[in-house]
């Protein structure tokens, strides 16, 4: 069930009306899309509620929101970063 | 509902912070007796962890019901008397009371379907607002606590309120196969979603042996018809429940495709040997919950040390705590649940009643008037949430309160885990600090955990210690050979900002900053 799409590092992903952009990747099947400065490990989603700040990511080139909170609207361009 | 336009400054004589079962309660409580309430919540929809619910769908939840949806549907409608502020996210309080909070652009663009608008607390930038008023209740809830094991910080492991948000909120599982671990009834509800979500759920492996529980359910029917219900769902899904059991470690390399599983002894050390791979994608797993602290702590609120070992806020039997004019209720009061939180929110909003036109200052000293709360209780019966007495609703709160404290007992973090530790295991996620640089730092001479964070950076990154304060002092006592003090926990949970926040929204605060000199 798809509404609409957002693009991620340039790939289209559906997304249901109302999905974060958190869900919809994770919904695509992308389980990471941030490494992490010292040990450049990849992280994804892990409180989901936005206290951990893990899922960090660009949106429409503003860094660093997080991918749990920010709901998906047609045509976000998301991209995976280092954070 | 009367959706506010988010406007540079809000005055009310009620602000209540927080819109899941407690501050609901309050709010559609305060406001039945004709109070102008402010209801600020960071979350597009009401409801809180409990009631989540996608956009799209709450037509079709409220056809289907269960899970106390039918009192949901009820406060919602009561939040027509409630200026109710979503998309608003509390990041500072001062005292008097002036309400800082960041305001979504959704907040006010009337987005998204079912009239409910996208608002996201400022994710996606925000302005600075004021909320101006003359007593807080304070409903913030409480987040998954989950406790560090190597590779728990690989992508496919989240948190158990994670993988229900995904399931519940965004109707996605986050994974084909799944294991739930960790310990507490919550666990439950979560493989029941996400097997309902199309996730196969290789197993719940609870890690506490709550035997004894049994005799406190069948005091509380309704809690034992709730759980009987997961337990027909579980089998029904085939799902395995295994007690005295954990996940000890997760592996893969760039996600988790296996877990190890081990036995535990009653104080959680791994037993030996006992230790079997499970294949899986995702790992949803949680120790309980901590309390969020933030604002209670930024106003001075006097906090105290359960027995299950929780630091949560100090309150009185009208719900106040030892700030005068500021009331708490829900999970920072101590985790108890939905149907307690809904109780003390109503209990915090008829207390707030009482006061009347007294200062808080007045109120401070004098006792509780019980007659003073039954009237506000009769002013506003027939609107209120439960609709019922004083009485009735001390007598259900003290009955949920013993519930919750076997709960607690039962399903509490034993002493043991750090034994499934290894030296490079990560215990803060956003500064990347192992196990080992936090021995290092006692080793150093560090005997708490705020000298520990100094020395090793645990706790210091965009999480404030979130995630990981639990442990950072569980493990700071165990080094230093003592059992974990409240002292330990309170250290960890103070962050001058309670939301971390962009200056530059901050730069676009309203311009009327001047005050009075205090």
């Amino acid at each position: 069930m798809s509404d609409f799409e957002i693009t991620f590092d340039g790939r289209p992903i559906p997304v249901a009306a109302g999905q974060t952009v958190g869900a919809a990747l994770i919904a695509a099947g992308i389980r990471s899309w941030r490494r992490t400065r010292v040990a450049d490990r990849p992280r994804g989603l892990f409180c989901g509620i936005g206290v951990c700040f893990d899922c960090l990511v660009t949106v429409n080139d503003r860094p660093g929101l997080r991918a749990c909170l920010v709901e998906a609207r047609p045509g976000d361009v998301i991209r995976s970063g280092r954070a | 509902m009367r959706d506010e336009p988010a406007a540079a400054d809000v005055a009310a004589d009620i602000a209540v912070i927080g819109a899941g079962p407690a501050g609901l309660a309050a709010a559609v409580t305060a406001a039945a007796a004709g109070r102008d309430v402010a209801l600020v919540d960071a979350a597009p929809r009401p409801g809180g962890q409990f009631y989540r619910h996608r956009a799209v769908s709450s037509e079709e939840e409220d056809r289907r019901g269960g899970r106390g949806w039918e009192t949901f549907v009820r406060l919602r409608e009561g939040l027509a008397a409630v200026r109710y502020l979503r998309g608003h996210r509390v990041w500072h309080i001062e005292p008097g009371f002036v309400v800082h909070a960041l305001a979504g652009d959704g907040a006010e663009r009337g987005e998204g379907g079912n009239g409910d608008e996208a608002a996201e607390g400022g994710e996606r930038g925000g302005r600075a607002v004021e909320i101006r008023a003359r007593a807080l209740i304070l409903a913030p809830g409480a987040h998954d606590r989950v406790l560090p094991f190597p590779g728990w910080d690989l992508p496919g492991v989240l948190t158990a309120g994670a993988a229900q948000a995904l399931a519940k909120g965004n109707g996605v599982a986050p994974g084909a196969r799944t294991v739930v671990a960790g310990t507490g009834p919550f666990l439950l509800p979560v493989a029941a979603a996400l097997a309902t979500a199309g996730s196969t759920v290789a197993g719940i492996f609870e890690a506490n042996r709550p035997f004894g529980f049994g005799a406190a359910l069948a005091r509380h029917p309704a809690r034992l018809a709730e759980a009987a219900g997961y337990a027909a769902a579980l089998a029904r899904a085939r799902i395995p429940y295994l007690m005295g059991r954990a996940v000890v470690a997760a592996h893969g390399d760039d996600a988790v495709t296996a877990v190890t599983v081990a036995r535990l002894d009653a104080g959680w050390r791994p037993v030996a040997g006992t230790e079997r791979l499970v294949e899986c994608d995702t790992v949803a797993v949680g120790h309980g919950f901590a309390p969020q602290l933030e604002l209670p702590l930024q106003l001075g609120c006097a906090t105290r040390v359960t027995a299950e070992g929780d630091l949560v806020v100090e309150v009185d039997a009208a719900q106040r705590t030892s700030v005068p004019g500021v009331y708490a209720a829900g999970e920072i009061t101590g985790i108890g649940g939905a149907q307690l939180a809904l109780v003390e929110g109503e209990l915090a909003a008829l207390s707030v009643l009482a006061a009347g036109g007294a200062s808080a200052g007045e109120m401070s000293s004098a006792a509780m008037s019980a007659a003073a709360m039954s009237a506000a209780a009769r002013a506003v019966s027939g609107k209120a949430v439960s609709g019922k007495g004083v009485a009735w609703l001390l007598a259900r709160r003290r009955r949920l309160r013993a519930f919750a404290a076997a709960l607690g007992a039962a399903y509490a973090v034993r002493p043991g885990w750090p034994a499934w530790l290894r030296d490079d295991t990560v215990v803060c996620r956003c500064e990347e600090v192992p196990y080992e640089r936090l021995v290092a730092a006692v080793a150093l001479g560090a005997t708490d955990p705020r000298t520990v964070k100094l020395l090793s950076r645990a706790g210091m990154g965009w999480c404030q210690g979130r995630v990981c304060g639990h442990a950072t002092a569980a493990l700071t006592a165990r080094a230093t050979g003592r059992a974990l003090a409240a002292s330990d926990l309170r250290g960890l949970v103070q962050r001058p900002i309670a939301q971390p926040i962009r200056l530059g929204d901050l730069a676009h605060a309203p311009e009327t900053r001047e005050k009075e000199p205090p």
